[in-house]
C-alpha cells in the first residue's frame, strides 16, 4: 500500500541523493581553493621577508622559501596538524610543496615500528619516490633535448 | 610599495588556489589517486617550462606558481635548460642541482620529524 507520504518520502530521498554529492563536491573545491591559496600566500610572505630582510635573490631566494615550506609541512605533519588540514582541504593541502613534505613524513612515521632503516628511511619514498624519479628523469630529458637544440640551431 | 605587495599576495593566493582547485576537480570527478596527481602536476610543470610557458606564470604570481608541486617541476626543467646553454654535463645535472635544496630539505627534515614524532593516525 502506497500512501502519498511514502511517495513524497521517496521523492525526497531521491532528491537528497541527487543534490548532496554535488554540494559536497562544490564545497570541497572552495576548501581546496582557499587553503591552497593561503599556503601559497605564506610562501609569498616568506619570499618578501627573505628578500627585504636577508637580501636573498633569484634561485637562492626560491630555494630557501621552499626549504622553509618543507620544514613547516614536515613539522606540522609530525604534530598531526597537517593531516587535519588535509581532511578539510583535500587538493589544497596535497599540491603545495608542504604536501610533498607531508607525503614524506606521514608514511615514515607510520612504518617506524619496522625499524629506522627499512621502516622510516625506506617508507619515506612511497609517494615522494615516484615524484623524484619522474622529476629527475624528465629534467635530464629536457636538458639533453635543449642541449641538442642549442648545438644544432 | 605596500599596495604592490598586497597585489602580489592576492595574485599568489588566486593562482595557487586555482592550481589546487584543479587538483580537487581531478579528485572529485576522476579516480586518480593523490600520489598520481602529484606526479601529473610535476610533469605538467616540467613540460610547460620546457615549452617556455610556466615562466610567465611564475613572473605573474610568484609563490602562487612556485609553491605548488608544478613549481618543483618548473625548477627542474628551468635548471636543465639553463645548464644546456653551458655544456652537456650541466644539461644533465642542472635540473637536480636547481631542485637540490628541496630534495635535501624533504629528506633531512622528513627523516628528523619522522623519528622525533609518533604517528597520531591510530588514535583518531
Amino acid at each position: 500500500m502506497k500512501t502519498s507520504a511514502d511517495c513524497e518520502n521517496k521523492n525526497y530521498l531521491e532528491y537528497v541523493k541527487a543534490i548532496s554529492p554535488k554540494t559536497k563536491e562544490k564545497r570541497s573545491l572552495f576548501h581546496a581553493f582557499w587553503v591552497g591559496g593561503v599556503i601559497c600566500m605564506i610562501g609569498q610572505i616568506l619570499r618578501m621577508i627573505y628578500e627585504s630582510l636577508i637580501g636573498l635573490q633569484g634561485d637562492e631566494l626560491a630555494s630557501y622559501v621552499s626549504m622553509t615550506m618543507i620544514f613547516l609541512g614536515a613539522f606540522l605533519t609530525g604534530l598531526g596538524v597537517y593531516d587535519r588540514i588535509g581532511k578539510y582541504a583535500g587538493g589544497g593541502s596535497i599540491v603545495p610543496i608542504t604536501g610533498f613534505a607531508n607525503s614524506v613524513v606521514s608514511p615514515a612515521m607510520e612504518f617506524k615500528t619496522e625499524g629506522y632503516i627499512y621502516g622510516t628511511a625506506a617508507k619515506m619514498f612511497i609517494i615522494a619516490g615516484p615524484i623524484i624519479v619522474f622529476g629527475v628523469a624528465s629534467s635530464v630529458l629536457v636538458g639533453i633535448l635543449y642541449f641538442i637544440g642549442y648545438r644544432v640551431f | 610599495m605596500i599596495i604592490e605587495l598586497i597585489i602580489m599576495l592576492i595574485k599568489a593566493f588566486v593562482v595557487g588556489g586555482g592550481i589546487c582547485t584543479i587538483a580537487q576537480l581531478l579528485i572529485n570527478y576522476t579516480k586518480i589517486t593523490s600520489g598520481k596527481i602529484l606526479v601529473y602536476f610535476l610533469l605538467s610543470g616540467v613540460i610547460l617550462q620546457a615549452l617556455g610557458l610556466y615562466q610567465y606564470l611564475v613572473d605573474f604570481a610568484g609563490a602562487g606558481a612556485t609553491v605548488p608541486i608544478s613549481g618543483f617541476g618548473y625548477l627542474l626543467a628551468d635548471g636543465a635548460m639553463k645548464g644546456a646553454k653551458i655544456s652537456l654535463f650541466n644539461a644533465i645535472t642542472g635540473g637536480v642541482s636547481a631542485a637540490s635544496m628541496g630534495i635535501t630539505a624533504a629528506i633531512v627534515f622528513g627523516y628528523i620529524f619522522a623519528v622525533l614524532f609518533k604517528s597520531k593516525s591510530k588514535k583518531n
